[in-house]
């Protein structure tokens, strides 16, 4: 056997802008095992639900991740509203669907420019986030804020799109769909790319099930699994299949995240196209009282928002699965074989979101 | 049309044979979920299979011992992980077991206690 080395890498490393460690177990540069420590910035944020009226814990949920943070203030409201038996107008179904995809393109286009960045190349990604740019532009026009919208309310949404507001934003994704196509093209043609992605922590489909994988790293295994498909929100008016890839490597991850942007576009179109005259929430009395699991399919996976309440103001329990909680499994074992040069790039391609995973 | 999204209760004899039961045929770990009660603990385990979803119950005492799912289900090592360090759950055989240095934190078990 050769001799084994201990490497550190994290918690702060270049290409993660948040805290991770793992301890890599090396034979010569060839990884062998992966040890991780988390919790650096843990924040307790599940166990607050227990001292906050259940209404005003929306805008704590949301402030679990910047990047998710919609999908996570939908998730917590959408539990609560299965266990109190409200069912919110379809107004509000179909601005949340839109808010909803606006969110993936957002987390999509953060992640390629990363990625590029890691790569090296500087400008690609530079021409990613300008793009990025212009979705949290739109969320500013529909919601006020940037990174936390602070829409979601148990029993529907706080805030409205006119008519000239859909259409400016339906202008703009049509806008984006144009510019990100030779940037698409420099991921998915471009030969350093290729080599750099092609064939790094394969993941096949019965692997990728077994640990626990979820969102486009199942479905670049081959795996046409997509939550929204569970018909939440207004997606059941909507038509979509799963973006699948079946190589399962690095660069099918890829392509699976730049194609589901398109598929984004798609859907926020058919959205804003079928849209629904009417109020936007209806009011809730009372406390809930009764458990409930829900999942969605948010840009990195399917998350799991579980509420238990009591019939008092404050909920008892709320557990948040996160995907990267479901990923990092399959991704420690992904990193068994490969070479220590390549450890930062396969770890971003499962889109870490440490801030998630530190709820 | 409705998927399945079921909680069923389930004692801790029950439980190894019903999880297995889920492996063959085709059912994959979704969540584990801690919750504190009083004198013991709440754990679910949720499973999935195409759209449906179906989460045991197991009701544990204080000092009681759960047998990891780990064996069975090998990527369950890192929420089970979490539901030892954050609340003290008694979890034995944990295929891949931190022992308390998972997470990095400076209060042991923070979760245990309500409120």
């Amino acid at each position: 056997m050769a001799k084994q080395s201990i490497v550190p890498f994290g918690p702060q490393h270049p290409v993660l802008p948040e805290p991770v460690h793992l301890d890599l177990v090396l034979e010569d540069e060839v990884v062998v095992k992966a040890v991780p420590s988390i919790g650096f910035v843990h924040r307790g944020l599940e166990k607050l639900v227990e001292t906050k009226d259940y209404k005003d814990y929306v805008y704590i949920a949301e402030r679990v991740c910047g990047i998710c943070s919609f999908g996570h203030g939908m998730g917590y409201c959408q539990c609560l509203e299965k266990i109190m038996n409200i069912e919110i107008p379809r107004r509000a179904a179909y601005l949340r669907t839109i808010w909803m995809e606006m969110s993936r393109v957002h987390s999509h286009l953060l992640w390629l420019g990363l990625l590029a960045d890691a790569m090296g190349f500087e400008s690609l990604f530079m021409q990613c986030w300008r793009l990025r740019e212009k979705i949290l532009d739109m969320f500013d026009a529909t919601t006020g804020g940037r990174i936390i919208f602070s829409v979601n309310c148990v029993g529907g949404v706080l805030k409205d799109m006119d008519t000239g507001m859909l259409l400016r934003l339906v202008d703009t994704i049509n806008g984006m769909e144009q510019e990100l196509r030779p940037i698409a093209e420099a991921f998915l043609r471009d030969v350093s790319v290729g080599t750099r992605l092609h064939g790094l922590g394969l993941l096949k489909a019965d692997q990728a099930r077994l640990m626990g994988a979820v969102g486009p790293m199942l479905r670049a295994s081959g795996v046409a699994y997509d939550t929204r498909l569970l018909g939440y929100a207004a997606y059941d008016d909507l038509d979509f299949e799963p973006i699948t890839a079946t190589e399962g490597d690095s660069f099918a991850r890829c392509e699976v995240r730049i194609n589901e942007i398109y598929q984004s576009f798609n859907l926020i179109r058919q959205a804003v196209d079928k849209i629904p005259e009417g109020p936007i929430s209806v009011p809730v009395k009372g406390n809930p009282n009764g458990e409930h699991f829900m999942r969605i399919e948010q840009p990195r996976g399917e998350a799991i928002y579980y509420v238990k309440a009591n019939g008092t103001k404050f909920v008892e329990r709320f557990r948040l699965r996160t995907p990267t909680t479901s990923n990092i499994p399959p991704m420690l074992d992904m990193l068994k074989g490969c070479q220590l040069a390549d450890v930062p790039l396969l770890i971003l391609t499962i889109d870490p979101c440490i801030s998630c995973t530190e709820r | 049309m409705e998927h399945l999204n079921t909680i069923e209760p389930i004692t801790m004899a029950e439980f190894m044979p019903a999880v297995i039961r889920f492996k063959m045929d085709g059912w994959r770990v979704v969540q584990i979920c801690a919750n504190r009660v009083p004198d013991g603990y709440e754990m679910s385990y949720s499973f999935g299979k195409d759209y449906d979803m179906r989460t045991l119950r197991l009701t544990v005492g204080d000092d009681e011992k759960v047998t990891s799912i780990t064996q069975v289900y090998p990527g369950a090592f890192l929420q089970e992980n979490e539901a030892a360090e954050l609340f003290g759950v008694k979890i034995e055989s944990i295929d891949r077991d931190y022992h308390d240095k998972l997470y990095r934190i400076a209060r042991e078990t923070p979760f245990k206690q309500k409120g």
